[in-house]
Formats: structure tokens, C-alpha cells, sequence
């Protein structure tokens, strides 16, 4: 019996073998076109004959898809086809959609690095100075440049955002009124003082997901206070020689651990997801949460004039702030077939106001663009307001750092989610968690 | 003439020979035209990803750029990472969940069904057995996770008969998440080995329940000495089945912890998934993928000389 299958199995292997022998020291994706860079004059005008542009967006992101309706209002003659993905699947499948044959005109992706090298995005440093990009807020654009060293924060310009995101701490104010929080802290110790009474007042400090890796929210909040920022900038840009693994990064971690043993957050919040989050905080079930201003337009929906939110605490008072600011990210594919006419769009959308107002309105981010355009006036006491003035505070006089997410495509599912599940748990130390992390990156680099 | 072989004139013997072998030849031919359409679609959706999956797993290749070949460095990797084998390690728990489970509490099912058998309850208990068979596992994971919540239904449960202090988010806590993933398992695989052991019942003569009850045996002496022994094909079948499902599984897993909390959960076809499209280290994946059909067809190949064994 077993000498039969043992022919059939011989048998295969060597017909494997010779498979693979055949195909060659080619190897797969060799056929891949050499990367094409635009070069020579770029148009800055739109083409007034008929023109449909593929966007591949967000579910759940209405945004792309409102400005692109105000944009056909104003040019009848350029319509949209929109196609809605998880941003996890947008992730996975993104770069071998621009390297499929029918690239869409722009994606939602939020890791240019990969891309970049692999040539498949459309370098957009002729339309920087052809629309005169250079007015705007470099600091923001510097998140999508790659070098040709593979390092992030400078070199060629890749994408760019449809709304600056910064992120920080809402709380629900009925709650902190109680806990007598009469102004936002100023310290971290403030902050760790008021989670402290509301545990003690019956109520749950933090609401927040963790199913997939969400208490990265608070966790790099602490680090980057903890941590000088310019060292978290090297690690999330590559940077050759770059660790996590610092005395900063291990103390926010500690503060982590210890608020994961006090119960500050909910007892289920390894399996918490971020819908289930979002609805519990709004029912008021949570004081603090830490998320992004893409929920402020929402929460203001929710709970009208019950929703505060600040930037993260520096350790000292009177410190500057430092946190995760980070553009939705959009890229133009290098074989897009509409690429001049979706950069049109995209300097559109960071130009004008009709446009500006939509992005401010709708998805509560800060519109970018030239520095000398006014924001679109927003209602005093929302929490949209606190967002925008928030981004306003952190661009004058405080550090905004991409998140630790965008490290590397593998480093969230890999390393954050599970660590932080365990860190959470007590089933891993403060120094353990940061090692991992750390090693974790290493391997995926080394490829 | 006993024992000496009747001769045939040479001539007519050797035209009957090539008829025959043209016979032969051409029902050979016919053979494989009847299952040409079905070897197409095999060797174009089975085989030749099969092939291309061995031939990535001797590169490290991020899916887009060219491939370099790295010879078995992605095996090594594989059999040395203990991150890569602990997967491994948790399917083959697993195993306890979607095999013995679902085959030992079939065969009492279907025992059970099999004396209602006339009436319309043994059509309901078999409808609502099979179901989740039916049910799409995507579906079955999202409502198993509300369910394992902290406020779903089994946390209800067990309030309301006085058991609240075992209430916790299952899914979310380190020692039960693996056992509670299982349970789906359980649960899915739980109508299947049922329907196909009742089949198998069926077959079984009913003579040997009444020689067997005439010498005085019990319902349980006739589970275990004729029930059981007549069912080996069957609960073979079932052991089979449910194990590639147990080693191989994806999809409940996927939607109900993703591999978590921390790394508890996570089995080969997961990891599979996420080296291959968060990480896009395909080379690395498809070793793994390798290494983990090599594994199926070894327990598989296992199974089936056990279960031969018992049968003759």
C-alpha cells in the first residue's frame, strides 16, 4: 500500500522539480515593466472633452465621493467611477492593482514606501512645481516623499492627502464633570490622575478597540511624549539602524501595562472592535477615548455638545505637543490613464473653497493646501472646532508624526495587534513587548 | 486435454489479439476523452496553482518585483521560527474540537435520530443539525462572535442559571479563545458527520438488532458492538473530512479573532493569508502553504490505513 503512494509521491516531486527547473532562473515578476517616471512639461490644464476618472476608496469614507460629485458640478464634463473596499483589503490588494494592466486613476494607500520602489506609483515632483505645491505646508507633504534610498521624509513626492487627520483624546464632558475635570490636563500625570477617579467613581477611564491593535492610539500618544519624536520619525521612515526599542518607548509601555492591570480599560477590550467602540462611547458608556478627528463630524451628530477633545498631554507642563497627524493618504498609479487629470483634481480639492468647506465639514480634517487660504468657518463649542484648532496649535508650535502603523506594511497585524493584546493582558512585559516589536520590523526589512 | 491450452489457428489467433488490443486501445483513449473536461478544470484551478505555489516558496518574492531565489531558505524559516510553528501546533488542537467532538457526538446524534426516524422529529432534528452545514462560515463566525461577547448570549446564559461568575468575553480571553473558536468548528462539523452516519445506518441490517436483542443485548451493547463496527467507513469519511477542515482552517478564524488575542488563535491558513498580503512575503507563505499540504496529506494518508485497518 504505503509503496504505492510512495511512487505517486516520488512521482510528483519529480514532475514538481522539473516544473520548476523549467521555468527558469527567471523567477516570478520578472515581466514587470521598468519604472516610468514623468518626465518633460505636465499639463496644469483640464482637457474640456468627456472624461471619466476610476477612484478605488474607502467603505465607509464618503469623502472622495463628495468631492467628487461638487467637482462634476462644477466640470460637467468629468465624471467619477468610485469602487468602496475595506481599508484592509484596499491594503492587501493595492499594489497589484497598479501593477494590473487597468490601474485606477487614484487609490486610497496608506504605505508608499513598497510601492515607490517597486516603481508602481506616479512621481508627482513635475506637478509640485508646475501648480506651485511648494506654498503649501511642507511638513505634511514630506510624510509622502521617498528617497531613492527607500527612506521616507524626503526625495520625490508620491501622493497626497485628502484631509490632514490629527489625533488625540475625546471625552464625553457629562463624565469628566463628574470626575471633576474642569479643563483639559495639561500633564500626563494629570491626565493618569483623572483616570484614577473615574475607575474609582464606577466609570470606565477608556473606551477603546483592541480586536485589531487599536490601543496603538494611546500607546504611541504616551511614546511620543516619552520619546524624543525625531527618533519614532526614523523608525516609521526606515531609516538604516533604527529602533523602537528605547527607554521612552518602554516606559509608555509600562503605562500601558499598568493601565491594562487598573481595569482602565473595558474587561472585553481584546475583542472590542472599533464599531462596537464608537457606538458604547457615544451611548456615554466610556469617558476618554482616543481616536482621530475623521469622528468629529460624527460624534457632534451623536452627542451634541457633550463630546470635548484634546491633544495628548506632554510629560511636562507647558511642553510642546506631539501627535499622530498623518494625511489620508492618496496615490496616482504610474500607468494610471487619467494621471494629469486626477492631479488636476487633487490640487482642486486642496484649493477650493467649495471643496475645502466639504473636507472640513464632512470629514472634520484640515484641508492642507496653501497656508494663506482661510478655513471655512465652523460653529464655536463643537467638537469639529476643538479638532481644527487642535491641528491649527500642533502646526504652529508642536510635532505632528506619521503613525507606527505605516512603519512597514506587515507591522500592525505582526507586531502591534498581537503585543498589545498581550501587554494589555499582562502576558507581556513593558521591555518583552518593545523587543518584539522591534524584531519583528528587523525581519520584515531584512527581505 | 485437461491442463494443455486449446490452440488456436495462428492466424485467426493473431487477428483476434490486435482486435482486441484495438479494443482495448481505443476504450483506453475514450476513457480519458470522458474525463478530460474535468482533468482541464483540475489541472488549470488545482495543479498548476499547486506548482506555482512550490515554485514561489524558492524565492523570496514580495509580489510585484522580481522574484530572487533563495533555494529552501523559506523552509528553513518555516521549521525554525517558533512564531511560524506555533500555528501549526494550534491546528492540530484544533483537531480535538473539529474531529472527535463533532464524530463522537454524531454517532450518539444519529443513534438517537435513527430511533424517531419515522416520525417528522427525526426530519426537524436532522434540518436543524445540518443547518449550520449550510450556513455560510462567515456568517456563522460574526454571529458566534456576538454571541461569545461580553454581553451575547452565552454570557446570558450563564447569568441566568446562576453561573455569573464564569461570564467573560470568550473570544478575548487568553484560555478560552482557543476552545471557543473550536465550538464553532464543532458546531458546523457536528451536522455533517450526523447526516452522513445516519446514512450509513440505514444500511445496516436490521437483523442483526433483533438476533442481537433476542440475545438479550442492551441499546448500548447494540451501539457498541454493531452500531459502531458497521460505521467504520463512515465515521472514516467523517475523521477525514472534518480533519482538513481542522488543519486547513481559515475562514472562522478569520472573522472571529483574526489569530488573537496576542497569537492564541492563530493556525497556518491565517498566517498564510497574512504573510502573503500584509506582509507580501509570498515566497514565505507559500512555503508554509507547502509544508501544511504535505502535513494534511500525511494525516490524511494516517487516517485512511488506520481506518483499513479496522475495517478488515
Amino acid at each position: 500500500m504505503f509503496r504505492r503512494y510512495f511512487a505517486v509521491v516520488a512521482s510528483a516531486v519529480m514532475i514538481l522539480s522539473m516544473l520548476v527547473a523549467c521555468s527558469g532562473p527567471s523567477g516570478p515578476g520578472t515581466n514587470q515593466p521598468a519604472q516610468t517616471s514623468a518626465a518633460g512639461p505636465v499639463s496644469t490644464a483640464l482637457p474640456t472633452g468627456k472624461v471619466t476618472l476610476n477612484m478605488y476608496i474607502e467603505t465607509g469614507f464618503p469623502l472622495p465621493q463628495k468631492l467628487a460629485d461638487e467637482f462634476t458640478r462644477q466640470h460637467p464634463n468629468v465624471t467619477f467611477n468610485i469602487r468602496q473596499d475595506q481599508f484592509q483589503v484596499i491594503t492587501e490588494n493595492g499594489p497589484r492593482e497598479m501593477a494590473g494592466p487597468n490601474p485606477p486613476d487614484l487609490i486610497r494607500l496608506p504605505q508608499v514606501v513598497g510601492p515607490a520602489k517597486s516603481g508602481l506609483l506616479l512621481n508627482l515632483d513635475p506637478y509640485y512645481k508646475a501648480y506651485g505645491w511648494d506654498k503649501w505646508s511642507q511638513s505634511l507633504l514630506d510624510q509622502m516623499r521617498v528617497g531613492t534610498d527607500g527612506i521616507r521624509g524626503h526625495g520625490s513626492l508620491y501622493g497626497l492627502g485628502i484631509g490632514y487627520d490629527v489625533t488625540g483624546v475625546f471625552y464625553n464632558k457629562k463624565l469628566a464633570a463628574q470626575i471633576g475635570m474642569k479643563s483639559p490636563p495639561t500633564t500626563i500625570d494629570e491626565f493618569n490622575a483623572l483616570l484614577a477617579k473615574a475607575k474609582a467613581a464606577g466609570l470606565l477611564p477608556i473606551m477603546q478597540f483592541n480586536d485589531i491593535g487599536g490601543v496603538n492610539f494611546p500607546y504611541q500618544a504616551l511614546a511620543n511624549q516619552f520619546e524624543d519624536p525625531a527618533t519614532l520619525a526614523d523608525w516609521i521612515y526606515n531609516k538604516p539602524g533604527a529602533t523602537i526599542n528605547t527607554p521612552g518607548t518602554v516606559k509608555a509601555a509600562q503605562y500601558i501595562a499598568q493601565w491594562g492591570k487598573a481595569g482602565y480599560f473595558s474587561k472585553d477590550v481584546n475583542s472590542l472592535d472599533y464599531t462596537t467602540m464608537m457606538g458604547r462611547f457615544e451611548k456615554g458608556q466610556g469617558v476618554f477615548m482616543f481616536n482621530g478627528d475623521w469622528e468629529s463630524a460624527n460624534l457632534d451628530k451623536a452627542m451634541p455638545g457633550n463630546v470635548g477633545f484634546f491633544l495628548f498631554p506632554p510629560e511636562k507642563a507647558g511642553g510642546r505637543s506631539v501627535a499622530m497627524s498623518a494625511p489620508a493618504s492618496y496615490v496616482i498609479p504610474a500607468r494610471a490613464k487619467n494621471a494629469a487629470e486626477m492631479v488636476y483634481f487633487l490640487n482642486w480639492v486642496h484649493t477650493n473653497e467649495a471643496a475645502r468647506k466639504i473636507i472640513v465639514e464632512e470629514n472634520g480634517a484640515s484641508p492642507g493646501g496653501p497656508s494663506d487660504l482661510p478655513l471655512p468657518p465652523i460653529p464655536a463649542g463643537t467638537v469639529l472646532s476643538q479638532t481644527l484648532a487642535a491641528t491649527n496649535q500642533l502646526a504652529k508650535s508642536g510635532v505632528a508624526i506619521d503613525f507606527f502603523a505605516n512603519a512597514t506594511p506587515g507591522i500592525y497585524a505582526n507586531a502591534f495587534r498581537p503585543e498589545l493584546q498581550l501587554l494589555v493582558a499582562g502576558k507581556e512585559t513593558p521591555e518583552g513587548f518593545v523587543q518584539n516589536i522591534q524584531k519583528s520590523y528587523q525581519q520584515e526589512l531584512k527581505q | 486435454m485437461m491442463g494443455s491450452k486449446p490452440e488456436l489457428n495462428p492466424i485467426v489467433a493473431s487477428s483476434v489479439r490486435s482486435s482486441r488490443h484495438r479494443l482495448v486501445a481505443r476504450g483506453r483513449w475514450a476513457g480519458w476523452l470522458y474525463v478530460l473536461p474535468a482533468l482541464v478544470m483540475y489541472a488549470l484551478f488545482v495543479l498548476w496553482p499547486l506548482l506555482t505555489s512550490v515554485e514561489y516558496s524558492l524565492y523570496s518574492w514580495n509580489g510585484i518585483d522580481a522574484g530572487r531565489w533563495v533555494g529552501l531558505e523559506n523552509y528553513w524559516s518555516v521549521l525554525t521560527d517558533s512564531e511560524l510553528i506555533l500555528p501549526i501546533v494550534h491546528s492540530f488542537e484544533l483537531v480535538f474540537f473539529f474531529t472527535v467532538i463533532p464524530v463522537c457526538l454524531g454517532l450518539v446524534a444519529a443513534a438517537l435520530i435513527r430511533g424517531f426516524s419515522e416520525g417528522g422529529f427525526g426530519a426537524v432534528a436532522r434540518t436543524i443539525l445540518f443547518l449550520p452545514q449550510v450556513a455560510p462560515l462567515v456568517a456563522a463566525g460574526i454571529a458566534w462572535k456576538w454571541a461569545y461577547s461580553e454581553t451575547g448570549i452565552v454570557n446570558q446564559l450563564l447569568s441566568a442559571v446562576g453561573l455569573g461568575s464564569l461570564t467573560r468575553p470568550w473570544l478575548a480571553d487568553f484560555g478560552t479563545a482557543l476552545p471557543a473558536v473550536g465550538f464553532i468548528g464543532a458546531w458546523v462539523l457536528l451536522g455533517f458527520c450526523t447526516v452522513l452516519l445516519l446514512t450509513g445506518m440505514s444500511k445496516i441490517d436490521p437483523a442483526l438488532y433483533e438476533a442481537a436483542r433476542i440475545d438479550g443485548s442492551g441499546p448500548i451493547q447494540e451501539f457498541r458492538f454493531i452500531t459502531v463496527p458497521s460505521l467504520i467507513g463512515e465515521i472514516g469519511v467523517c475523521v477525514t473530512v472534518s480533519m482538513i477542515a481542522a488543519l486547513s482552517s481559515f475562514d472562522i478564524i478569520y472573522i472571529s479573532t483574526y489569530g488573537g488575542p496576542g497569537r492564541v488563535t492563530m493556525v497556518p491558513g491565517v498566517l498564510i493569508y497574512r504573510l502573503a498580503f500584509d506582509e507580501r512575503k509570498v515566497g514565505l507563505a507559500s512555503a508554509m502553504a507547502v509544508i501544511l499540504m504535505i502535513l494534511v496529506v500525511g494525516c490524511v494518508l494516517v487516517v485512511q490505513r488506520v481506518m483499513k485497518g479496522e475495517n478488515s
